[in-house]
């Protein structure tokens, strides 16, 4: 086990930089941490936190200079691999009235991603299931996940809408990165544990100027690890997709179906919901088209949209159609959970609906009696 | 292409020609526009009228006097295809709010001879008078969204035009969420997609410009409104603005204003 100082994240952040890489990670802007460029240490939220609960995100300063003091905010990775808007081809008519067909600019420059939480690393993990592991492979995501440099971070505190424990994702990050720290601050020490997930995060590491860790600071790093997974705000119960497989009359959806506004929100801040849209865009002079790709919802009625109209009209079944999805039915589609527990659809729901407590309502009163 | 263009025409009845100024608006796009249709009838851009039948016809502008109210089933006779554009064609507009109040006694208290007055009680979206084919959001409406509708009128297909919420472009767009991060009262989860979430992108709640999305939630939202510390007379004003005649915000200021329930949920079963 390796030590590097705090200020070695400014090194690596430059050295990054320095070998080409487009550097992405947490920074402050309008009340939230979100994924933006970083160009180094003053980039980073440094003495921050946020305080989540269901429908609720504030940022606190700390009392202390912690890097990395702070769980996830509103934006997730998925912007950088699979964009919000991508232009997927052109097309562009001869004068013979045939059509040439060229890519679209599907931007792919080489990143880097500092600080992904065990969490955003698992949603990764599922993305690549729905966008590689198939027969059909998504061209535009592969390029853009091909070279990325991943630097995790362990969660020291979980916020209040955490449940990545129970989703067995985290709060350590254990593999899928080059490179993961573990941030230990208290009133003595302050310092980073820095382990190596591949070749590149190995080479990378040696140029950070590491050291052995003590058998105090080793202690202290592991008390980390096992403190974290005690803080989670939430809890998922651990049979959720039995529940949901047995629950698809249940009386909770109408119920929920009263609060949900139906807004999409869960869906777009969700690292794994990878729902798209696809938009022919000609231009007046049918000359030229354009087919645009934009993240979509199922949420939205145009989602279910087939002969005869939405078939997922009311909102009760649209919000049953998401969470049993990404709790139950995934399992059957993609071998895994959607689920990875960061707690996003939880925080950034206008009217606070909670993934954990809809599982749980219908776990404890299973034909819906009460 | 051989056949004769298009014709295009434009009309406004009650509102303040913010709409019909977005065609102009289009600028770069314009010659494309006028190239592909001809321009019949639009007082703001032309003297030249030519009288209809009209291709496409593009109304601006609510319904607030009986001859308006002739007028429009006139130009609908003479319209192929009738859109009307703006808060004010597709929802009354803000003017709207004398639905809520006693027009003839606005009247006696503005007019020195309120006899000359000859107005409706109600200011209409145009949908409440004559058929209409398709209804373009916003106040003011987006050029974009305009030039979508013109492109699609004129290849036979039908607008690309999302009736999902302003959150969808809010979170497409990366903003933080005013609502959730700063404690904002916020019309976008419930407000029709169209301008680019223009507000919460510059830190404001949505004002709900292109008013109701598709199946909104406004009981829904109201409740967290009041959580979020918001008075009911202000949740009365915050539905009744330039889409106050909206049905789904109409409700819900109505019901807001009367103390009532939310309404028994129908067909929202699964």
């Amino acid at each position: 086990m390796e030590v590097i100082a705090p200020q070695a994240v400014d090194t690596l952040i430059r050295l990054l930089a320095g070998d080409g890489y487009e550097v992405v990670g947490p920074t402050r802007r309008d009340g939230a941490i979100v994924y933006d460029r970083v160009g180094g240490l003053d980039d980073l939220p440094v003495g921050w936190t946020d305080e989540q609960a269901p429908g609720h995100y504030r940022l606190r300063e700390r009392d202390d200079q912690a890097l990395f003091g702070y769980v996830v905010g509103p934006h997730s990775w998925k912007k950088y691999l699979f964009p919000p808007e991508d232009t997927l081809f052109r097309l562009t008519r001869q004068p013979d009235g045939s059509f040439v067909t060229e890519p679209g600019i599907s931007e792919a420059p080489r990143r880097a991603f500092i600080g992904m939480r065990a969490c955003e690393l698992a949603a990764i993990d599922v993305q690549d299931r729905v966008f590689l592991d198939q027969a059909v492979q998504d061209r535009g995501y592969a390029a853009r996940r091909q070279d990325l440099f991943m630097v995790a971070v362990s969660c020291a505190e979980p916020g209040g809408t955490c449940f990545c424990a129970s989703m067995d994702t985290g709060p350590r990050a254990r593999e899928g990165f080059d490179l993961a720290l573990t941030e230990v601050i208290d009133a003595t020490q302050h310092f980073l544990v820095a382990e190596a997930g591949s070749e590149a995060g190995r080479a990378m590491l040696d140029r950070l100027d590491p050291r052995p860790a003590s058998d105090a600071e080793q202690a202290a790093a592991e008390r980390v690890w096992a403190e974290a997974p005690e803080k989670m705000g939430r809890q998922m119960p651990a049979d959720a997709r039995e529940v949901l497989n047995r629950a698809l009359e249940h009386p909770r959806w109408e119920e929920t179906a009263e609060r949900c506004l139906s807004c999409s929100n869960c869906t777009l801040v969700c690292p794994t919901c990878f729902c798209s849209q696809v938009e022919e865009v000609p231009d007046l002079e049918g000359q030229r088209s354009e087919r645009v790709r934009r993240w979509d919802s199922c949420f939205n009625q145009e989602h279910s949209h087939l002969v005869g109209g939405a078939h997922r009209d009311s909102v009760a079944a649209r919000y049953r159609q998401w969470i049993t999805h990404k709790l139950a039915t995934w399992h059957d589609q993609f071998g895994t959970s959607g689920c990875v527990g960061c707690g996003r659809c939880i925080t950034w729901c206008p009217v606070g609906i909670d993934i954990t407590e809809e599982v749980t309502a219908v776990r404890r009163d299973p034909e819906g009696r009460a | 292409m051989s056949r004769e263009k298009p014709t295009l025409a434009v009309f406004k009845f009650a509102s303040c020609d913010g709409c019909q100024l977005s065609l102009l608006d289009c600028e770069d796009e314009l010659l494309a526009v006028t190239d592909r249709v001809r321009i019949a009838h639009f007082p703001e851009a032309s003297s030249q009228r030519i009288d209809g039948p009209w291709d496409l016809t593009l109304v601006e502008g609510s319904i607030t006097t009986p001859e308006a109210a002739e007028q429009i089933r006139e130009i609908r006779s003479a319209s192929r295809f009738l859109v009307t554009i703006g808060a004010c064609a597709t929802a009354g507009g803000i003017q709207a709010l004398r639905n809520f109040a006693d027009v003839e006694a606005f009247t006696r208290q503005v007019y020195a001879h309120p006899e000359y007055i000859e107005t409706l009680a109600t200011s209409d979206a145009i949908s409440q008078h004559v058929p209409v084919d398709f209804e373009l959001r916003g106040c003011p409406i987006d050029k974009y969204q305009l030039l979508e509708v013109i492109s699609a009128f004129l290849y036979g297909r039908r607008p690309q035009v999302s009736n999902a919420s302003v959150c969808e472009e809010c979170k497409r767009a990366g903003h933080v969420c005013v609502m959730v991060a700063h404690g904002t009262p916020c019309l976008g989860p419930v407000t029709h997609a169209g301008c680019g979430a223009l507000c919460p992108g510059c830190n404001r709640g949505c004002y709900g410009c292109f008013g109701p999305k598709e199946t909104p939630n406004a009981p829904g939202l109201s409740g967290q409104l009041e959580t979020l510390g918001m008075d009911r007379a202000t949740r009365v004003r915050f539905y009744r603005t330039f889409n106050a005649g909206a049905d789904a915000f109409r409700e819900e200021s109505e019901r807001q204003e009367s103390g009532a329930a939310p309404p028994e949920e129908s067909g929202n079963r699964p």
